[in-house]
């Protein structure tokens, strides 16, 4: 059974002049279907305004559907009695690490979620141990959530949801705001997550290099699901990509580029190891013997 | 006509227990017309050398001569240098208060003191050089899209009509599209209005297509200065600083250690291209 | 300058006074308070003062790091003592113009320099010495009383811990926005009161707006994690008296005590 179920959901919402009057009408998510297994690493790529924060907002069930169904674990989002059972088990971590961190002292923020949801103070001690060193941030626990880096903050924000102990974690635009340390430190952590806990991760993003490793994706547009696969998959549609203002690793443009000027090189190339090799398996063919593997 | 800094040392908190030296001896000089890369990552110390070059920050020693004039010397007007230094901050959307986008961009002019014809001419061509579609011009700046929004930002400080224009990762935020349009925007606005240019950037890859000298910043010193092929040859050092030099960089380089013999120095994704695929023609491996 | 308020702010340390109960804290600061405003000649003075040392000196929060949020209320402190020093009627010592400066004034001008920097002080300890979370259970709970005639207790207090949360970052944007605008050529510093609070318009519109999305971002977040009102909500750092609470609670009944007892032997 699929963890998370979309059919053909819908979310419109009106748009408002100055008076208050409805001037139109807004369709953020058009018709989307998903289905996600649990355990999976899934990634939603979008450029700004595709409509990717407004869907991660329904799996939380901050936002309902207006059309179509979004069942999570099983339970239908609709259905008021599942709210909290449902934004237990799919935890959410937002872009702006500021934003997120309620207490001003580390554990104390990881504890919130806990203590929101009535777990006896012994077990929340345990909890808060527990998913800080998850995410490698147990040292800092009696520190201001101010005095750290971005990517650190954003750590302590995965540890408040992991405290819960949800089967699944959100992650919209966890990196948008971090320099490149702290994007390799969120997603470190969160690949950890998944694969040493078997959480299921849905990483919203635009970073194209942060999907690489995902088990499907999913490209939105216009509020619309217009691509879905394997990264693999999705990154040999190079043209395609581009027309919905995103952008492909340089190494995957670089491959794409080499195979329109016809060299025989296979689509949806993602890391420059594999790049390095077709080339060397090409240039030696009949003649010297390259070394097979390339380190880089 | 240039900027200078000699031996510029900041020092944050001094004589606290939260003392921390920003900066360390940087020498530095930027001629007119430039287009500099300042690459570093956060704390490496290039935030704190940007608010140097417009006098936001005072060195605690060493001399800045901005077009030979000492800008510490009693009766330099730092407001003027502001005029002439114009940096955008990161994420300049969030310092946007006025009710229409024209408004806003007129605040720096204004506060120049110049007439006010001369401040709406300016804020017009500013706005025309950023880009930003004329529907949008007379509206409240707060709903419109983040790309949007940051053109706007960035009108702002070029209606000062600066002779420098500092861009404090101007695309942090932003999609791959939002990212590719501002920066072609501003090498637009350096091509045609022929201004220095300063990027401040924690990428390599983003501003390998278009500057044409790169200052990589470590722990408050430069660490290098020079062309961004002479910058990712030396790919090692960067990664020791936990920076790195763009995917073509290590990928050429290990086609050359495998005995294909392509140009090192290939920094984008064109030239990288050409180069290969002139490797492949010269050893008769690709029919045209 | 902004940045150098200290009141707000936490001290991380695990000296005796971080360890204690923040009920005890409270009702410390609020003893404290009003002893400032009790005390009277020499005498009361040197119990105030040493009052202070003795928690500042447990603290072990440095004392140069408390008195820098002095210097951001150096401008109302600088005026009071002013009102007090000109305007108390008396006897005059010297008199310049039409201002006379009076024993009286000279005296409560001192005194009232002393209350002020001593409150400030005084009120530091406690937000330096007590994280947020503790500082907010603590009121819920010395308040509770207050639920049963409709005070939202839990409200308030989680209200108080967000804001002071929030208060290092919001003078840090303070501090971007003024940086930014500075390089479009405002100026803060130069004119008249009108013409510089009306040079507060292009600082205070965009941290507003700043502080609206901080707040919608936050609320989301919140709800995200299952908060849903003070009911059914545990605590991991539920309060609970040791025996150094009550130690510290027989110490401040002693101190109040002094207090009174000089007072009405003064």
């Amino acid at each position: 059974m699929n963890f998370i179920e979309a059919r053909k959901l819908v979310h419109e919402y009106f748009r408002r002049d100055e008076e208050g009057n409805v001037e139109g009408i807004t369709t953020a998510l058009d018709q989307v279907d998903l289905g996600i297994k649990p355990g999976e690493f899934v990634a939603v790529l979008g450029h700004n305004g595709s409509g990717k924060s407004t869907l991660a907002k329904h799996l939380n069930v901050l936002l309902r559907a207006s059309g179509g169904t979004l069942w999570v674990d099983g339970k239908d989002t609709l259905d008021e009695n599942y709210l909290w059972d449902i934004r237990q088990n799919t935890g959410m971590v937002f872009q702006n690490p500021d934003n997120q961190i309620i207490a001003g002292v580390v554990e104390e923020d990881v504890a919130f979620g806990p203590e929101n949801i009535g777990i006896p103070t012994d077990e929340i001690w345990e909890r808060v141990e527990r998913s800080l060193k998850s995410v490698g941030m147990l040292q800092y626990r009696g520190h201001s959530p101010n005095k750290l880096s971005g990517g650190q903050k954003q750590r302590v924000a995965i540890a408040g949801v992991m405290a819960m102990e949800p089967k699944c974690i959100v992650l919209d635009e966890p990196t948008a705001m971090l320099d490149p340390s702290g994007r390799k430190e969120v997603l470190d952590a969160v690949e950890a997550l998944n694969r040493e806990k078997g959480v299921t991760v849905i990483l919203i993003t635009h970073y194209m290099e942060e999907v690489t490793g995902a088990d499907k994706v999913y490209v939105m547009d216009h509020g619309r699901v217009v691509m879905q696969g394997t990264p693999r998959q999705i990154f040999s549609r190079v043209e395609e990509l581009k027309s919905y203002r995103l952008d492909v690793p340089q190494v995957t443009l670089l491959a794409h580029g080499l195979k329109k000027a016809g060299l025989d090189i296979p689509a949806g190339i993602l890391t420059r190891q594999e790049l390095s090799e077709v080339l060397c398996r090409l240039y030696g063919e009949e003649g010297k013997n390259p070394e097979d593997t390339l380190t880089g | 006509m240039s900027m200078i800094l000699d031996k510029v040392n900041y020092i944050y908190s001094a004589q606290t227990a939260y003392e921390k030296q920003a900066l360390k001896n940087i020498n530095l000089k930027i001629a007119d017309g430039e287009f500099i890369g300042l690459i570093g990552h956060t704390g490496s110390g290039k935030s704190t050398l940007i608010q140097h070059l417009n006098g936001l920050l005072k060195a605690t020693s060493g001399g800045i001569y901005y077009n030979g004039r000492d800008i510490y010397e009693e009766d330099y007007s730092l407001k003027e240098l502001r005029g002439k230094v114009g940096l955008v901050f990161q994420y300049p959307e969030h310092q946007l208060f006025e009710s229409t986008v024209f408004a806003d961009v007129c605040f720096g002019p204004k506060n120049l003191g110049l007439p006010r014809k001369e401040t709406e001419l300016r804020a017009f061509a500013a706005l025309r050089s950023v880009g930003l579609s004329e529907e949008y011009w007379y509206q409240p700046p707060f709903e419109m899209s983040g790309g949007q929004k940051r053109r706007a930002a960035i009108a702002g400080v070029l209606a000062m009509k600066p002779d420098m224009l500092i861009l404090d990762e101007p695309t942090a935020g932003l999609d791959p599209k939002g990212r590719d349009e501002i920066l072609g925007q501003v090498a637009a606005m350096h091509r045609e209005l022929s201004i220095t240019v300063l990027l401040v950037s924690h990428s390599m890859e983003d501003v390998a297509d278009y500057v044409g000298r790169i200052i990589v910043m470590d722990q408050g010193s430069i660490l290098m200065d020079g062309a961004p092929k002479e910058i990712f040859q030396r790919y090692q050092e960067l990664e020791e600083v936990g920076l790195a030099a763009p995917q073509v960089t290590y990928l050429m380089h290990g086609l050359r250690e495998n005995g294909i013999p392509v140009d090192t120095g290939a920094t984008t994704v064109e030239e990288a291209r050409e180069s290969i695929l002139q490797a492949f023609t010269k050893a008769g491996k690709l029919r045209q | 300058m902004i940045r150098d308020i200290t009141i707000g702010q936490y001290y991380p340390s695990n000296s005796i006074i971080h360890r204690l109960d923040p009920r005890v804290k409270l009702m410390g600061t609020l003893t404290y308070v009003l002893s400032l405003f009790l005390f009277r000649g020499l005498a009361g003075f040197a119990a105030v003062t040493a009052g202070l040392a003795a928690v500042v000196k447990l603290s072990k929060v440095p004392f140069r790091y408390m008195v820098k949020g002095l210097k951001a209320i150096a401008a109302i402190l600088a005026i009071t003592v002013m009102f007090n020093l000109f305007l108390t009627p008396g006897e005059p010592l010297v008199s310049v113009w039409k201002l006379k400066i009076t024993e009286e004034g000279l005296k409560s001008a001192g005194f009232m320099a002393v209350r002020l920097s001593y409150l400030i002080l005084g009120s530091s300890v406690l937000t330096l010495a007590t994280t947020p979370n503790q500082l907010t259970d603590g009121m819920e709970k010395s308040l509770r009383p207050f639920r049963r005639i409709g005070v939202p207790v839990h409200e308030v207090s989680m209200i108080m811990s967000i804001a002071l949360r929030f208060i290092p970052i919001l003078i840090e944007e303070t501090d971007k926005i003024m940086k930014a605008q500075l390089a479009r050529g405002a100026d803060f510093e130069s004119g008249n009161l009108i013409k510089r609070a009306k040079a507060m318009v292009p600082l205070l519109v965009p941290l507003f707006i700043s502080a609206f999305r901080r707040a919608n971002d936050l609320a989301m977040a919140m709800e995200a994690r299952c908060y849903n009102g003070g009911e059914g909500r545990t605590k991991m750092k539920p309060l609970k008296y040791k025996g150094r609470d009550g130690v510290a609670y027989l110490l401040i009944a002693g101190y109040f005590a002094g207090i009174i007892m000089l007072r009405v032997w003064m």
